[in-house]
């Protein structure tokens, strides 16, 4: 029997989560390597017209789970509905969106129902003995190739950005129920609200000029150059991650997965190593300058311009140069 | 409240790497190592639970010898004692090998609450705290920004971190494993009475054998994963490098965003 991909889709309130048509890349590539058929799984409350839009997206089958149970997502009821579906229909591999709702619960499906667990993927090529797949480690800096031991289903992430969502294809697949029971699925949450974390937000998705500042900035003291430059530059200042948590800038400048997607005409990013968190947000950037010390920084790879050199030695020097060019 | 906190000791990502000879994994000799960042969150948010419940912290990590430093700095930071699981045939495990050994371990312990951090700087499977729930059968929840243990320690208002900026708040029933997001709180500093103090307190160290797995159900022999190789990507397509002398390099950038990418 041909080898089955499952590709299950991420929704809310019946909208489908962007990174869903990067799975179905995903999955479709993955079937034509593995001579299998690639089957969207859709989960949720009322979902019928998502199956029927999602029936066009080049898959051969579309598996429904709807249930009152799945309308809100929890781990209890997605692990409920899709632990004895894969335990019967054995799929060779089931596809996610690496999103974090999928983190949240997917490990739990694998170890659940004895499947191999491949977080995170960026791709994957044919070896010898089956296929080698690549995930970013110790914060994108290396890449490492894996492949799965042993048989029975793989659970494998697709990290945002690397199939592109343009190969979805189109065609009318069955849109059937995805087996088993649901009637006795239970919450393990009880939901009681979504906040939105930064309530007066600066809003760095239309700037056209940002300046992102890293880690390696080293301080709420070492901002003065950040500040002249943004100044000089008509630049809004924005930050990865570790620089919020360090509370060295307010949350609402984060630029990353959990903070605020930009596509300024130029970024600048000052001592930023390049992690997928931050750079997920800012991929859609014009002109990217980039300066790090370290040579070896991810970021360096969605750089235009790139500068290897210590920030607080090379800002006074590019502040005076932006300011002479400024003048002339 | 009694609290396992399960922490991973990982190099430190701004040192430099090197690949070892082997090609599977970086050459750790003379490479630094520290808790993992998310690890120390988790850390500090069980001494505070434990503080204001009236609990202690039994702190829990797997790895070789140079992990007895990571424990001694949680002891120093308030943990009570420590429980090491050491044994060549735990290392290299995925996160479904590593969360077996870790779940048998904790299963000997009396815990009311389990914490991990929500992913590990190294090889980052962010898997391994609801690999260890669902052995234990405790609900979990990931990237947990906010824990407020309610009246009788029966559950949790638990924060999670969603995407674009969004939060979920939600009540799960203890006990539980929380797998704690970096900037939930403010990790503490280890003072001096606290590091002298961690010198007497005890490090259990635990073999596969004393936790009734055999050594084919954890590390690299009870993973589903292999290594083949690790590498530095290949440079960027496109990027061009400024090779030059701060004060050269800043003129060149500038001349290169006036007259090439037109932006300045």
């Amino acid at each position: 029997m041909a080898d089955t991909v499952w590709i299950v889709l991420q929704q809310r309130d019946g909208a489908l989560h962007r990174m869903s048509r990067e799975a179905i890349a995903a999955g479709r590539q993955l079937a034509d390597a593995t001579g299998g058929t690639a089957e969207a799984v859709l989960l949720g409350a009322g979902v019928g017209a998502l199956a029927e839009q999602v029936a066009a997206f080049g898959v051969t089958a579309v598996h429904v789970a709807d249930a009152p149970a799945l309308e809100d997502y929890t781990p209890g009821a997605y692990v409920g509905a899709l632990a004895p579906a894969i335990r019967e229909a054995a799929p060779a591999y089931v596809v996610f969106p690496h999103t974090y709702q999928t983190v949240d619960y997917f490990s739990r499906l694998a170890q659940e129902t004895g499947a191999a667990l491949l977080p995170e993927v960026t791709g994957f090529e044919a070896g010898d003995g089956g296929l080698v797949w690549s995930r970013p480690i110790l914060g994108a800096k290396l890449v490492s190739k894996v492949k799965v031991k042993g048989d029975g289903t793989v659970l494998v992430s697709v990290q945002s950005g690397a199939f592109s969502a343009d190969e979805t294809g189109s065609g009318s697949a069955q849109v059937g129920a995805l087996p088993g029971d649901l009637s006795g699925l239970t919450a393990d949450r009880e939901i009681l609200e979504v906040q939105e974390v930064a309530g007066d937000t600066v809003d760095l998705s239309k700037a056209d000029v940002i300046v992102a500042v890293g880690r390696g900035i080293g301080g709420e003291d070492k901002m003065g150059p950040v500040e002249e430059l943004a100044k000089l530059l008509g630049a809004d200042i924005g930050a990865s991650r570790p620089v919020i948590d360090n509370g060295w800038l307010p949350r609402d400048r984060q630029i990353g997965s959990s903070g605020q997607t930009v596509a300024p005409k130029l970024y600048i990013g000052l001592a930023i190593s390049g992690a997928i968190q931050h750079t997920v947000g800012m991929k859609g950037s014009q002109t990217v300058v980039v300066v790090n010390k370290d040579a070896n920084a991810p970021m360096f790879n969605l750089a235009d311009y790139g500068v290897v050199a210590d920030v607080h030695e090379f800002l006074p020097a590019f502040i005076e140069a932006v300011k002479a060019a400024k003048g002339a | 409240m009694n609290i396992a906190v399960c922490i991973k000791q990982v190099p430190d990502t701004e040192a430099r790497l090197r690949v070892r000879s082997d090609g599977r994994w970086i050459e750790e000799e003379d490479l630094p190592f520290k808790i993992n960042e998310s690890d120390e969150y988790a850390l500090e948010e069980a001494l505070q639970i434990a503080e204001a419940t009236g609990g202690e912290v039994t702190v829990y990590s797997l790895g070789p010898d140079r992990v007895k430093e990571a424990l001694r700095k949680a002891l120093a930071l308030g943990a009570a004692k420590a429980v090491h699981l050491k044994d060549a045939a735990f290392e290299g495990g995925d996160a479904l090998a590593t969360g077996r050994a870790l779940a048998a371990a904790l299963a000997q312990g009396q815990h009311d609450l389990v914490l991990t951090g929500s992913q590990s700087d190294d090889v980052g499977y962010a898997g391994t705290g609801s690999v260890i729930a669902g052995h234990l059968g405790w609900p979990h929840a990931w990237l947990v920004m906010g824990v407020d243990v309610e009246e009788g320690g029966a559950s949790a208002k638990v924060t999670r971190e969603m995407e674009s900026g969004m939060n979920e708040v939600f009540r799960v029933a203890l006990p539980a494993v929380l797998e704690i997001q970096a900037g939930i709180n403010h990790p503490r500093y280890a003072s001096l009475k606290g590091i002298m103090q961690a010198k007497k307190k005890p490090i259990a160290d635990k073999a596969a054998a004393d936790l009734g797995l055999g050594a084919d159900a954890v590390g690299v022999a009870g993973s589903r994963l292999e290594v083949l190789s690790v590498a530095f990507p290949e440079s960027g397509e496109g990027a061009e490098l400024i090779d030059a002398p701060p004060e050269e390099a800043a003129k060149i950038l500038v001349e290169k965003l006036q007259k090439e990418a037109r932006v300045l």
